[in-house]
């Protein structure tokens, strides 16, 4: 392995700033990295090579022209295939956009051109973002670098595991129900969910309108943070984006800093169904915090037990009709169009072919609960419940100032352990949903590695609306306080893929 | 299961034992710049698929966003129909699958139309009745499909199929009436005084060019009937494919006609979807409603609430142009008009054109003369409505003019008409090129007038004897010795003169 794919996107920023390096050389050694290792991860469903080195060469030439560039000019990135890319296929995981290229970019992709980072290309999902551990991809899953037999978590897993593999410094997940915390955590490294309406939704193909919410995957904090900042802000092509500055996540994460800071520890989240070694580390990390200043208390949040099922009522019924779009009539997969079927069959027999079981499974779910006779107990409560959630958040927040939790329930599970119990799939997102449905922020960050299996446990700070410098400052100071303990980032136990 | 027994009843005979009750849906295409949700150009008859973008092909990850200048459309339509104006509302998704529907979802509204509970007075006969409006709401249009082999143009059957998704996304507000009823054997008649006013009163709201032969103005006309002095209401259909004015009235007839056969016969309406043929004037059955989709509505996540501002919705009212009843109270005093004569013109949709004519210098008998008379049996003649006849009332207005100065008569201002119909140029040019002008040349009169009288002596002598109605023969052999060019009352006049 080269130097350069153990760098942060910081030390990269610098570096390149600095001449010391260029683009393409930081470029070339990703893809080397990536041809060496993603036979085994499957972090990537379509690589740029060409187009990523083509970007670097002209990032270099506009430096050494003396152009003024952000500090992410020149540093390679993953991402997510759910994002549209002009010039590079968008499948969302699934058969039924195979081979579609889109004739757009999204907001975000055009942000992230813009700012100067290397697309590297596009990474693997749960298909069309609904899963927790990418086994729902159509291509296969991708594997987690910590343990190639283990899931990487979902439905983001493709970006988490690349950055985790060393094969980017950088990427961008979608999180729904916990699809960037969730991987985030179980590959050990940070993934935030950004408020909602903060990062723009135009140019992703939607899931849940109400909850998709794109943010950042990075090794460090302070990598998050300039991701999150390069990709977020007002977007007048999606009407749900928020119309105010980006909160200050970078200095916060710099700031790194929870002395006086009023954190709660969620009751709801923790007991019975969690795995003994992941709530030790999070007890831990609590105490950590509250050695660094921070005034922790506990704050019941009584309504979060109704989450799981608010969300698997909410989140199909949108994707039910989010998906009806996929039909065969202008775009993707067309299946026994033989010059004799009607149009109504054409499209039955492409969508009977084209979406994967789990992606059945929810738009069934969804259409029966929007069904007439159906709408008011299954979604219209559903709706009520997200107001509870809301309401908890909101006393609780009148309290403390972010409230914590474990990211995940347990550490990354056994590839195949869980597929076929939808069920104990949707456990995997049972601490990350809440800040979903109320659309606040909130980000995992590594806090150890759970003593029974070695693997790593994310610690959960949630935020509210907009206060998205606070996740980074309480993560940036766990981060700090712990490489400190351990005498090096958790990333480096892994036992690595050389 | 009885449902489509029975034969038509002659009309007349269906009113003696029903009573009908009606109801309109009306859709309106907006003539916004831009589309509903996106900023794609909204030009009619554009080459199919120019005008269209990710957003209004419904393309993955694609979002709409709301053009303001619809909302404010809407809220102009539900102020002139006398609506409340919601202060929050939302759009809603209604889900179905079509290959018009870019997203088989249409953002539409549901339970929170922008504008409820209004009202249009509607002439009709010599008087009007008020027909309540339920509601007025705004979503996008679909595509258009163009169904290609196969006898009927419409899916099934078809060869194959053409989808043109330049209209998709176009806005098209929703016009629904409270149910009609009372109006016995005016129903027909007043679902088409309902839509031409709702035309003429949108039209001047300057919101939609509203031309149904275009497609901008769309009708499904809602019939039911029940027996007379039962107090109940039978059951609906739903009729579309009702394109034009005269398809409104023609629809609602033959719905009353085929309901009171299938009640007559014992049989049991079925609330569907019906098709209206142009050419026979009758109605099939398309989907029936009791199996009918669901929409499964819900409100549209990627938007957010509409909230129109108090004061923005002040703004617009204050802004109003005068409605169509207000003018025509207006006009009717201006021009010293009866109930009745006000009433004849609304019915000819002959107001604007009047009024126009007046505005270009014309009396308004003269104007309401020519456009009643002459005008109205050319329309008539040609199936065509007045307001599309290939004559402006600046035209008529000069018209009316050459005849008040003696130039034309009423004979030769007929000839002049029906050459600027013809498009022989206007009405001067017409004059000169046909040499079509009433000859006053007194001298040539005079011995036209003595060659009459001469070729004439019985009748001459009867005037001599105070008989003066008998000059007919004689005023008409002038007349024909003159071409027709003179001026008939100054013949008769000389005629007179002569034999006194």
């Amino acid at each position: 392995m080269t130097e350069l794919t153990r760098m942060t996107a910081a030390e990269l920023s610098a570096a390149l700033a600095a001449g010391e390096v260029s683009a393409a050389e930081v470029t070339l050694a990703h893809l080397d990295r990536i041809a060496a290792v993603d036979s085994r991860v499957h972090a990537f469903l379509h690589v740029a090579a060409d187009r990523a080195l083509a970007a670097a060469e002209d990032i270099d030439k506009r430096r050494r022209a003396g152009e003024p560039l952000g500090p992410l000019a020149g540093v390679p990135i993953a991402v997510k295939d759910v994002f549209t890319t002009v010039g590079l296929p968008t499948t969302c995981g699934s058969r039924i956009l195979e081979g579609w290229h889109p004739p757009y970019d999204a907001t975000i992709t055009a942000r992230l051109k813009q700012a100067g980072t290397i697309i590297l290309g596009k990474t693997n999902m749960d298909e069309f973002a609904m899963g927790s551990s990418t086994e729902n991809s159509a291509f296969g899953p991708s594997r987690n670098p910590w343990d190639l037999s283990r899931v990487p978590g979902g439905s983001s897993g493709g970006s988490a595991a690349a950055v985790a593999a060393y094969e980017a410094p950088l990427a961008i997940g979608t999180d729904t129900g916990g699809s960037i915390r969730q991987p985030a955590a179980v590959c050990g490294i940070v993934g935030t969910k950004p408020t909602y309406g903060g990062s723009s939704r135009y140019g992703v193909v939607a899931f849940a309108s109400s909850l998709d919410t794109p943010g950042p995957f990075g090794r460090t904090v302070l990598d998050a943070a300039l991701l999150h900042e390069a990709m977020s802000g007002y977007d007048p092509m999606d009407s749900t984006s928020i119309d105010a500055p980006v909160p200050p996540v970078v200095a916060a994460a710099r700031q790194a800093d929870v002395s006086g800071m009023r954190i709660g520890v969620v009751t709801e989240l923790s007991g019975a169904g969690y795995q003994p070694g992941v709530l030790s580390r999070f007890a831990e990390a609590v105490e950590l915090l509250e050695s660094l200043g921070a005034k922790v208390t506990e704050v019941s949040c009584p309504h979060f037990s109704y989450a799981l099922p608010a969300y698997y009522l909410i989140a199909p019924s949108e994707c039910s009709s989010n998906l009806a779009r996929f039909d065969a009539m202008r775009y993707g997969l067309r299946v026994g169009d033989d010059g004799v079927r009607d149009a109504e069959e054409v499209m039955a027999l492409t969508r009977e072919r084209g979406f994967g079981a789990e992606v059945k499974r929810r738009i069934i779910l969804g259409t029966y609960a929007l069904s007439s006779g159906y709408y008011d107990a299954y979604y219209g409560k559903a709706q009520q419940v997200r107001t509870l959630i809301i309401q908890d958040f909101d006393a609780a927040f009148g309290q403390v100032d972010v409230l914590v939790s474990p990211a995940t329930p347990t550490t990354a599970f056994p590839i195949g352990e869980r597929a076929d119990d939808p069920m104990a799939m949707y456990l995997a997102d049972l601490c990350t949903i809440p800040s979903d449905l109320a659309g606040n922020a909130a980000i995992s960050v590594p806090c150890g590695r759970a003593p029974e299996d070695g693997l790593p446990v994310g610690l959960h700070v949630m935020a509210p609306a907009l206060a998205d410098d606070r996740l980074y400052r309480v993560a940036a100071a766990a981060e700090a306080a712990l490489a400190g303990q351990w005498g090096h980032p958790l990333l480096a136990e892994a036992k690595g893929l050389d | 299961m009885t449902t489509s027994m029975g034969t038509l009843v002659p009309f007349a005979e269906a009113m003696e034992r029903y009573e009908p009750v009606i109801g309109l849906e009306t859709h309106v295409e907006l003539g916004t710049r831009t589309k509903m949700f996106c900023g794609c150009a909204t030009t009619f008859g554009a080459e199919p698929n120019s005008q269209v973008c990710p957003v209004c092909l419904g393309l993955p990850g694609s979002l709409p966003v709301i053009n303001r200048m619809a909302i404010e459309y809407t809220i102009r339509i539900g102020l002139a129909l006398n609506c409340t104006i919601a202060s929050w509302c939302r759009f809603a998704r209604k889900n179905y699958f079509y290959p018009d529907m870019p997203k088989n979802f249409q953002i539409s509204q549901y339970d929170e139309p922008l504008c409820t509970d209004g009202w249009l007075d509607v002439p009709t006969g010599d008087s009007a009745i008020r027909v309540g409006i339920e509601r007025v709401h705004l979503e996008e249009d679909t595509g258009k499909s163009l169904h290609v082999g196969g006898a009927t143009g419409r899916i099934h059957g078809a060869e194959y199929s053409l989808v043109d998704y330049n209209r998709a996304g176009i806005p098209l507000v929703e016009i629904v009436t409270k149910p009609v009823e009372g109006t016995g054997a005016a129903a027909p008649e007043v679902a088409r005084a309902y839509v031409t006013e709702l035309r003429g009163l949108v039209r001047g709201l300057g919101v939609s060019d509203v031309r149904m032969e275009e497609g901008s103005l769309r009708c499904d006309v809602n019939t039911s009937l029940a027996p007379r002095g039962s107090g109940r209401w039978g059951t609906r259909t739903e009729t579309k494919n009702v394109n034009s004015l005269r398809s409104v009235e023609r629809a609602v007839r033959s719905e009353i006609e085929r309901q009171a056969g299938v009640l007559d016969a014992g049989g049991r309406v079925v609330q569907e979807t019906r098709h209206f043929h142009e050419d026979s004037g009758t109605t099939t059955a398309g989907r029936s409603k009791e199996e009918a989709q669901d929409y499964r509505y819900f409100p549209e996540p990627d938007l957010v609430p509409v909230a129109p501002d108090a004061g923005w919705v002040e703004q617009i009212r204050a802004a109003l142009p005068e409605a169509p009843s207000a003018r025509r109270a207006r006009l009717q005093a201006e021009w010293g008009l009866s109930d009745l004569d006000l009433a004849s013109l609304s019915n000819a949709g002959a107001i604007d054109l009047v009024a126009e004519t007046v505005a270009a210098g014309a009396s308004p008998s003269d104007a309401r003369k020519w456009w009643l008379g002459e005008l109205a049996r050319n329309a008539n003649d040609a199936g065509a409505e007045l307001a599309s006849l290939a004559i402006t009332p600046a035209q008529v207005a000069r018209i009316a003019d050459l005849v008040a100065a003696g130039t034309l008569n009423d004979r030769l201002a007929r000839d002049v008409i029906d050459a600027v119909l013809a498009g022989e140029g206007d009405p001067d040019d017409v004059v000169t090129a046909r040499g079509l002008a009433v000859v006053s040349d007194e001298g040539a009169l005079a011995t036209a007038v003595d060659e009459a009288i001469a070729a004439h002596p019985d009748v001459a002598a009867r005037v001599r004897q105070g008989k003066v109605a008998a000059a007919g023969p004689l005023v008409g052999a002038v007349m024909k010795a003159t071409g027709g060019k003179a001026d008939a009352a100054r013949v008769r006049e000389l005629i007179l003169d002569r034999l006194s």
